[in-house]
């Protein structure tokens, strides 16, 4: 295949993943955009294995078999709750990979045109370090991002003082390494600076709070794209440098998104310090002794079933409860007894972007009645009801209201706007943000103490028996 | 003059001839480059630079369009298209000869086929969530 075959091909794969993302605007095409995808990179890897590059194929299919079963595997098993850790596993992947295209293009510079050994152009060792750096950052990143996820390392930030110092002083260290690397041709520069770009990776994700994880997996995800593009200019690879472009440019406007959602600059994110476990941040909200009303399952449900339209506010506890299934059967019963059941999602309400909605979608819950702050925000004031399941800083009024509130200025769902409030809980603690939410305590809100699942099916069962 | 001693005096030449030739094929690609830099009248870096920059924005454009519901599934197909990394490790892993190289190619295609496979499946199983309309 000529250069100038391949590099046509190159396009219309790169045009494949374009069409992928394009697909995603409404959930009626986003199957076809995905097929697109599909086919984009099944026409850029058969493309680079028809290049005269590649001259043997056992090694390559086997890696492919591989690699693809156990992608498939995890794919398959993963729960949906799990989605933020395999995200960030998957992240992951992709720096490593990155490091080791970039270790391959510096020891044999010649398969990919770039020079010969000892004398690599100049600017191809700069791209190949920017690759290697971005990509070994990812990497070890993203298995910190994993760990938190996934519960192995603590969620609380870890800070130490004069961590800022050390992260600006090891990028600067990275830079004099690009020089010395890109004049000497030397491996072991290379090999140093992707040490140093791990340690970094490690250091930059360790203090960023639980609070702050949609954040995180945004950023890490805008990153494999960058280190995608670093490869794509070492290789003159036009299709990386797309792909790593739109990659990048997605996974910053989610993490934009996110910020936007907890009302947090990118750089205070990025400086860390937000954000705790949940379990750590009660102590202080149950010291307080002001009074709640606390209610029962049986007064939730008889107040929603005679309530004309009630709204649902989930939070990742609901989702952490596994109560998704319960609570859609709730919802169903509701609406078989012509209540007009609606969900509102907070941008942040899950781990990762738009994880209630997958948590929703994969309980059967109708995508059309699944709706975003902006859209449903003005309506809890003509609402009867909102149910608030497992979700509480993203409906606290103190984000208004409370200039010294660490939340204040995040935009939050205007529960309190609603006749009644219920609030299914597991204890009266106080949300990630370690902040207490003054809508417990007001007149119209009604506390039900519990596990979100437990509670769920409580108020299944006392619909059910409702005898209407 | 003596067997060992022409045996050294070979071993220096050769080590010159290497050296030599080291130098002529850096020059040789010094040569190259300048000519492939002329004949598309820029620099491959700056066509490159200019195809980044354009996709940049491109993905800034499409990336706003996608619906808030469906940013999981956003993140997990631009994870699974970033392994089009794939292609470098392809490149990697080809050479007839097996070597240091090669074996980092090797790696990097498992890596990355975990990626694209596991990225692919677990989107579709999230968009099928999706079409399931009561």
């Amino acid at each position: 295949m000529t250069p100038t075959i391949s590099t046509f091909l190159y396009l219309i794969a790169g045009i494949c993943f374009i069409m992928a993302l394009r697909g995603l605007s409404s959930a009626a095409t986003a199957r076809l955009g995905n097929i697109y995808g599909i086919s984009g990179m099944a026409i850029a890897i058969l493309t680079t294995l028809l290049t005269p590059a590649v001259a043997k194929y056992t090694g390559i299919i086997a890696a492919l078999i591989i690699g693809g079963a156990i992608g498939a595997y995890i794919a398959r098993k993963i729960k949906m709750t799990a989605l933020p850790q395999l995200v960030a596993a998957f992240h992951s992947l992709v720096g490593l990979a990155a490091v080791f295209v970039a270790a391959a293009a510096l020891y044999n510079p010649t398969a990919f045109g770039i020079g010969v050994e000892k004398a690599i152009f100049t600017s191809s060792l700069i791209e190949m370090s920017l690759g290697t750096i971005i990509g070994a950052i990812t990497f070890s990143g993203s298995v910190i991002a994993f760990g938190k996820l996934q519960g192995l390392i603590a969620g609380k930030p870890l800070v130490f003082p004069k961590q800022h110092l050390l992260n600006a002083s090891l990028g600067i260290g990275l830079v004099v390494l690009i020089a010395f690397f890109a004049w000497s041709q030397h491996a072991g520069w290379f090999w140093l600076m992707t040490v140093i770009s791990l340690v970094l990776g490690v250091l930059l994700i360790l203090p960023i709070g639980g609070a702050d994880m949609p954040v995180v997996i945004s950023m890490l995800n805008s990153y494999s794209g960058w280190a995608a593009a670093g490869i794509g200019f070492t290789l003159n690879n036009h299709l990386l440098l797309i792909t790593g472009a739109l990659v990048g440019a997605s996974g910053a406007i989610l993490s934009y998104i996110m910020c936007k959602g907890m009302n947090r600059s990118i750089i205070s994110v990025i400086l860390g310090g937000f954000g705790t476990d949940p379990a750590t941040a009660t102590a202080a909200a149950e010291a307080s002794d002001k009074p709640v009303k606390l209610s029962s399952a049986e007064d939730a449900a008889y107040m929603m079933e005679n309530a004309r339209n009630v709204i649902i506010v989930p939070g990742y506890g609901m989702a952490a409860a596994q109560a998704q299934h319960a609570l859609r059967e709730m919802a169903d019963i509701l609406k078989s007894k012509g209540v007009k059941v609606r969900y509102a999602i907070h941008p942040v309400a899950g781990r990762m972007p738009g994880h209630m909605n997958v948590l929703l979608a994969e309980a059967n819950v109708p995508y059309d009645s699944v709706l975003e702050l902006d859209e449903i925000n003005s309506d809890f004031g003509s609402t009867d009801v909102a149910f608030v399941i497992g979700a509480n800083d993203i409906t606290n009024p103190a984000a208004k209201t409370n200039k010294a509130s660490p939340i204040y200025g995040m935009p939050i769902l205007d529960v309190e706007n609603a006749q009644t409030v219920f609030f299914v809980k597991r204890s009266l603690a106080s949300g990630y943000a370690g902040v207490d939410n003054e809508l417990f305590y007001r007149d119209n809100t009604m506390m039900v103490l519990g596990d979100a699942k437990k509670v769920c099916e409580e108020l299944v069962k006392a619909l059910k028996g409702g005898g209407h | 003059m003596d067997l060992q001693s022409i045996a050294q005096q070979t071993a220096r030449l050769s080590g010159f001839v290497q050296e030599i030739s080291g130098e002529l094929t850096s020059i040789e690609n010094s040569i190259r480059h300048a000519a492939a830099t002329q004949g598309s009248g820029a620099d491959p870096f700056v066509l490159g630079l200019m195809v980044f920059a354009l996709a940049c924005f491109v993905g800034y454009y499409v990336v706003w369009k996608v619906t808030p519901a469906l940013h999981s599934p956003l993140m997990a197909v631009t994870n699974a298209i970033s392994s089009v990394i794939i292609v470098g490790a392809l490149i990697a892993a080809g050479p007839s000869t097996f070597g240091v190289s090669s074996t980092f190619g090797f790696i990097a295609v498992v890596l990355a086929s975990i990626n694209i496979f596991g990225g692919f499946i677990v989107t579709q199983r999230m968009l099928s969530m999706f079409s399931k309309k009561k």
